[in-house]
């Protein structure tokens, strides 16, 4: 992608050969100062989770100090390790749910691309206005329903709204349309293979890239979630680390010695996130984003 | 390639109305006489497989939102002292709840303060997306890959966690700009109160948000053939026409997207805001029209006016959107024909 474009090309335009092969100044220069802006927060907790709590409010800001061991054994052991226990509850809220929601995105954008049938486009428009359904209108009910069966205040409680995704049905139709070809359907049904089979076995395959990109899409709507858990939980054991973090942030406005902690947990909650980025960068295709996809 | 347009953008089905069929698309030239036992099958699948989608959507959209609707047109009545059993009940309100929510000086002032906020960050957000998309995509430049992924990379960052950390840097005792603006002897504005709030909070969005938009008007222009930019080039076109006469108007679809999607993200603002209210005294419970509704539902124990307060949200909500895709289609439309 990248490749492309920082050769020049060896057009024959005679613009082109004119322009010497040095930097655009002004582009490179406004990017790096864009980056440096929004690296500028995370650089922050870095060095900040390195203060002790004297530290933090005495030394320049950039200064780095000499409490990081400290403040993460403090973290630890603040009320037996609960931090760790919100870590959990995230990786479990958003891993388990966006699989889940991969999986019911998957059958429905299959269902919705490779059939027709009747009421289909109603189908589809009606969980598309789910996309501009505010989650506030949906978070107040869904509590009250949820404590009706005496749900709230459990992981079902935020693992349950956040299986369907309209949005991730919408991209999986997308990808399934651009990916799976009828011919290919077709194929699968004059050799016998049954409608489950082919959608196990032909379909999902083809479109694995496509359910990478509504996978990563849920996970990081689920961790960044900060709404539902607010109010559906109450037990801080159930906690996701996004809402503990707050919690914790609280109470440290009548007791600053909490604010190291805080700031430690910052750090590790955002590192998981920013390395399964970095991971899985080449397999993310933001491209579905748009809702452009290369046939 | 037109994203902006989800709901009318599939062509209204062909199909004689005969129920589900079992071919799929462009299966005309197939066998018709392959269907029997295989057929039903075929016309059972697509329910099956929307079947898990279908129950969530019933269970935990339609029914909420209908019991949303069902609560706002309902108050409780207090009988006496409100003690003992019965003494509350459930009654009929008419529209009562929404006229009490229209009227309600702090949803108003709420609406009008998310307005203010939502006209910094949205014009500002956007902007600079599109020029680092620009950028990225202008020739000869240095550090590519690393910039994307640097502006990218708060996407990574949960709201709440990002506020925090902002909030932290707006903290006077431990904000590098007080600290400079200190050695300097400059007096150092208060970050977290008056209309400084609405920058400082409009940052925090901005800073959260430029980079997945700039990705997405950056994959638009990536998918400009190169040889629209040819004949331009040889016209003798700069980078700065070729970018304000090609490019811009070539992505015009994720533009409106970007633009549609922050508006609703700026209209259900609720974390930040919550955040930082640890931090300062200057951000009420009912900053915004969301947080009156926690406010109303979970602290004030009102779920009737909470839901009527968030049934208003979500219809101005639905008015834009809609209103906004109208006008967009309109748009392009006028563009296609021109």
């Amino acid at each position: 992608m990248t490749a492309a474009s920082t050769a020049p090309a060896p057009a024959p335009a005679p613009a082109t050969a004119r322009a010497p092969r040095r930097t655009a100044l002004l582009p490179t220069a406004a990017l790096l100062l864009g980056a440096l802006y929004c690296l500028l927060p995370v650089a922050w907790v870095v060095v900040a989770s390195t203060k002790s709590g004297r530290e933090l409010f005495s030394t320049f800001t950039f200064l780095p100090g000499t409490g990081f061991a400290e403040n993460l054994a403090d973290l630890s052991a603040y009320r037996d390790g609960v931090y760790w226990q919100w870590m959990a509850n995230s990786a479990l809220y958003a891993g388990l749910g966006a699989l889940l929601s991969t999986a019911v995105s998957a059958l429905a954008g299959y269902a919705l691309a490779v059939y027709r049938f009747r009421g289909r486009e109603a189908v589809f428009n009606v969980l598309l206005t789910g996309v501009l359904m505010p989650p506030v209108i949906l978070a107040v009910p869904q509590y009250l329903l949820l404590a009706e069966v005496n749900l709230t205040d459990t992981h079902l409680s935020v693992l349950l709204p956040s299986v369907l995704s309209p949005y991730g049905v919408y991209l999986a139709r997308i990808y399934a349309s651009a990916a799976v070809p009828a011919d290919v359907v077709e194929a699968g049904r004059t050799d016998g293979s049954g409608e489950w089979r082919i959608f196990r076995s032909l379909a999902l395959p083809m479109m694995l890239p496509g359910l990478v990109t509504v996978f990563l899409f849920q996970f990081v709507a689920i961790w960044n979630n900060f709404l539902l858990p607010y109010i559906m939980l109450g037990d801080d054991e159930k906690f996701p680390v996004t809402l503990g973090l707050f919690t914790l942030l609280q109470q440290g406005s009548s007791t600053p010695a909490l604010y190291t902690l805080v700031i430690a947990g910052a750090l590790l909650a955002v590192l998981p996130l920013i390395a399964l980025f970095l991971v899985v960068q080449r397999f993310w295709s933001l491209d579905l984003l748009s809702g452009a996809v290369k046939s | 390639m037109t994203p902006v347009t989800p709901v009318t953008r599939t062509a209204p089905s062909a199909e004689p109305a005969g129920g589900a069929r079992p071919l799929p698309l462009g299966g005309a030239g197939s066998r018709p006489g392959r269907r029997g036992a295989r057929g039903r099958g075929a016309r059972r699948a697509p329910y099956l497989f929307l079947l898990p989608a279908a129950v969530l959507f019933l269970l935990f959209f339609a029914l909420p939102v209908g019991y949303a609707l069902h609560l706002s047109l309902r108050r409780v009545e207090v009988e006496g002292l409100g003690l003992g059993e019965g003494a509350r009940r459930e009654v009929w309100a008419g529209l009562s709840n929404y006229t009490d929510a229209l009227t309600d000086p702090e949803l108003a002032a709420g609406a009008l303060r998310v307005l203010g906020y939502g006209l910094i960050v949205v014009p500002v957000m956007l902007g600079l997306a599109l020029v680092f998309a620009l950028m990225l995509d202008a020739d000869r430049v240095r550090g590519r890959s690393f910039t994307r992924l640097a502006i990218f990379l708060p996407y990574a960052v949960p709201g709440v966690i990002a506020a925090l950390l902002w909030g932290f840097l707006y903290l006077p005792d431990v904000s590098p700009f007080h600290f400079v603006l200190g050695e300097l002897g400059l007096p150092a504005p208060d970050l977290l109160d008056g209309g400084a709030l609405y920058a400082a909070l409009a940052n925090i969005a901005v800073w959260g948000g430029t980079g997945f938009n700039m990705i997405v008007i950056y994959t638009a222009l990536r998918a400009i053939p190169a040889e629209v930019y040819e004949a331009a080039r040889l016209d003798g076109c700069s980078q700065l026409q070729i970018a304000l006469r090609i490019k811009i108007p070539m992505v015009a679809p994720s533009l409106v997207l970007t633009f549609f999607f922050s508006v609703i993200a700026t209209l259900q603002v609720f974390s930040e805001p919550t955040t930082l209210k640890p931090l300062t005294n200057s951000v009420p419970t009912t900053w915004s029209p969301l947080m009156k509704v926690y406010e109303d539902a979970f602290v004030r124990g009102d779920i009737h006016s909470a839901a009527a307060t968030a049934v208003v949200v979500a219809a101005v909500t639905l008015v834009l959107s809609f209103g906004f895709l109208r006008i967009a289609n309109s748009r392009t439309r006028q563009g296609d024909s021109r």
